[in-house]
């Protein structure tokens, strides 16, 4: 080495960045019409879902074996008439509406924020296994401990939802690699099969047991009154509340583990937080209303089109707009085979399998 | 002066052990450059200064204090990183990316304080300005080369606004002008704000050229620590990765330029200072 070797030219390396040539970055077309769409907008766009929901409600009060008109619901909901025979029709019809409603809100922040916390487009408390655990957990109490009552079935779906999201959680962190968006896919997708099938073991091998248990387990909104919902709403207000909340923690996450913890995240903690809103929104909306699939997996990426991938908008566009679906579907499940119903679970999974199916298409499976 | 130092660190996968009993420095205000061969436990280090990894002994210090024993957002304020091949969510513009990196300024009930003259839009703004990412900002992050994807994390970073920047391998797949490119950027938020900068680096050469330190590794040790003049020569590029090389100053900036030989060429006698030829490698 010669001393010349020293000369390092700091003029040269003083050299500004120059801007971006024109002809690199070629035309500013590229902005998309959706970005520019949804730039500040997102507040009206809340508005109009809200409009929405409000619509599907009034449906799903107004449509039935005995239709009734819109202006006369609202007359029923204002001033209550005991002797008119539509408004006690409506009313009958209320209990019906809240638990779509509810169950509906539960499911589409659940899904929103398990595909935030899991980092994967397919997350779905569905497709995750977690409504398998509660369905069985509550299956197994009917069997084994006679459960009737639906204000005991949602104990066991808590447990039932916690065990499940903890052991497709473990097993997928199972390897070097730790828990990634596929291995919790698969996870959830082996264990729901090992879980369902159990499940129809103990169907099988009881009558009774199956009986008791037909009805709910296809998802349905009909027939529950105020003191099944009464006790849940606890736990999905508590369980909305913190999802509601993490918008800025998924945010974070979504931008993978090491970022985030170089952002002064704690992901376990972060992870750990969500996951108790998940279990406990996913618990009561399967002991209300039995394991309704899809609605947390379409919503939440419908929603998007309209809020890109900011959670703090995705969570509160999927709480108003997955129950909005769900009273639609059990609306139309209502008229489509008169006299007989379709079961609103069956609606949303017929709306929601051509969604999976084209997210899995998409192929971008890994990136979220 | 050194902000963050490694004591005796010792860092492990599970049970396998890469680096033990390390001890080295961040010297403040440089350009620092990790290098070393593959697997020699380079960007494990660079994990352990970051805090993604917890030693199994030993500790990094940051200003005297175990990073660990700081809480994370406020660390967050000081010690920045960009990791390896990070991703970006789908569908997301480069404005609301570098907003992101924000998110250790941010209090629980701030979320939304936006607005012109906000902390905020300034550190997005000026992160934008630095980067020369400003006419990007409405863009969706896929629809950009890997270059201006590039720019775009590191703008994420700055808005991060800390005084140390960790860097891991932030070149890799790019072609030589955007290395080149991403490199005169840390530079110059080097010299401009008197950043502290780590960066784990696979291109001899251009460390060579950026570093004011080098670091250099080889089976979880350091082998060598010093200024790229002092460190990088023929018997360091022998040792560390095992090739036979000339090395020659960069008649562009004057630092060491390393020239590899491989078996199939022979260095010219007269062109070199090194009079031993490197021909018994070929056998």
């Amino acid at each position: 080495m010669t001393a010349s070797t020293t000369a390092a030219s700091s003029g040269e390396r003083e050299r500004t960045l120059e801007a971006p040539k024109s002809a690199k970055t070629g035309p500013q077309l590229y902005v998309r019409a959706e970005v520019r769409a949804r730039k500040g907008k997102q507040p009206a766009w809340l508005l109009a879902a809200v409009v929405v929901l409000a619509l599907a409600c009034g449906a799903s009060l107004a449509v039935g074996a005995r239709a009734i008109p819109l202006g006369t619901v609202l007359d029923a909901l204002v001033h209550f008439n005991a002797a008119d025979g539509n408004h006690a029709v409506v009313h009958a019809r209320i209990p019906r509406t809240v638990l779509g409603l509810l169950a509906g809100g539960a499911l589409g922040l659940a899904g929103a924020a398990m595909q935030g916390v899991a980092r994967n487009p397919l997350a779905d408390p569905g497709i995750m296994g977690v409504n398998a655990g509660a369905a069985l957990a509550v299956v197994g109490g009917i069997y084994l401990f006679g459960i009737t009552g639906l204000s005991g079935y949602i104990w066991f779906a808590f447990v039932g939802a916690a065990a499940a999201a903890a052991i497709v959680y473990l097993l997928a962190s199972l390897g070097r690699d730790g828990a990634t968006p596929v291995k919790l896919a698969l996870a959830g997708a082996a264990l729901s099969a090992g879980l369902y099938s159990l499940m129809n073991v103990v169907l099988v091998s009881s009558q009774d047991t199956l009986d008791r248990f037909r009805f709910w387990q296809v998802g349905s909104v009909a027939g529950r009154d105020w003191s099944v919902i009464l006790p849940a709403l606890p736990f999905l207000a508590v369980g909305a509340l913190i999802v509601l909340l993490s918008g800025r923690i998924l945010n974070g996450l979504a931008l993978g583990d090491d970022l985030a913890r170089g952002l002064g995240q704690r992901v376990g903690l972060s992870r750990g937080i969500v996951a108790l809103g998940v279990v406990l929104l996913c618990g009561s909306a399967t002991a209300l209303a039995g394991p309704i699939a899809f609605l947390g997996l379409v919503i939440p990426h419908a929603v998007r089109f309209f809020t890109g991938p900011d959670y703090r908008w995705i969570l509160p566009f999927s709480l108003v707009l997955a129950p909005a679906l769900l009273l639609a579907s059990d609306v139309v499940g209502r008229v489509v085979l008169l006299p007989g119903e379709v079961p609103a679970g069956i609606m949303t999974a017929i709306l929601g399998a051509p969604v999976f199916v084209w997210l899995v298409r998409r192929g971008k499976g890994a990136s979220l | 002066m050194a902000r963050l130092s490694a004591r005796d660190l010792t860092l492990q996968y599970e049970q396998r052990r890469v680096i033990e009993g390390l001890r080295t420095e961040i010297p403040e205000g440089k350009v620092t450059m990790i290098v070393g061969a593959n697997g020699c436990g380079k960007s494990t280090l660079l994990r352990g200064l970051s805090r993604l990894l917890r030693p199994a002994a030993g500790a990094v210090t940051l200003d005297g204090k175990d990073i660990h024993s700081r809480p994370a957002k406020e660390l967050a304020r000081t010690l920045g990183l960009l990791p390896q091949q990070p991703t970006a969510p789908d569908g997301i513009t480069v404005r609301d990316l570098v907003g992101r990196g924000r998110y250790p300024h941010q209090g629980f009930f701030r979320n939304w304080s936006h607005g012109d003259s906000s902390p905020h839009d300034l550190a997005v703004r000026n992160a934008l300005d630095a980067t020369a990412t400003t006419e990007l900002a409405d863009r969706n992050v896929d629809e950009l080369s890997g270059g201006q994807r590039q720019r775009v994390w590191i703008a994420m970073a700055l808005a991060q606004e800390t005084e140390v920047l960790l860097l891991d391998e932030p070149t890799t797949y790019l072609d030589l002008a955007h290395q080149v490119e991403v490199l005169d950027l840390v530079t110059d938020l080097n010299r401009r704000r008197g950043t502290t900068v780590a960066i784990v680096l696979h291109d001899l050469n251009l460390a060579a050229r950026y570093a004011d330190h080098v670091i250099a590794m080889k089976d979880g040790a350091v082998v060598a620590e010093g200024t790229g003049i002092d460190v990088i020569t023929e018997e360091l590029v022998r040792t560390v990765f095992g090739l036979e090389s000339r090395v020659v100053p960069d008649p562009v900036s004057g630092t060491p330029l390393i020239v590899p030989i491989g078996r199939h060429h022979y260095p010219a006698p007269q062109a070199t200072e090194t009079t031993k030829p490197a021909l018994e490698i070929a056998s």
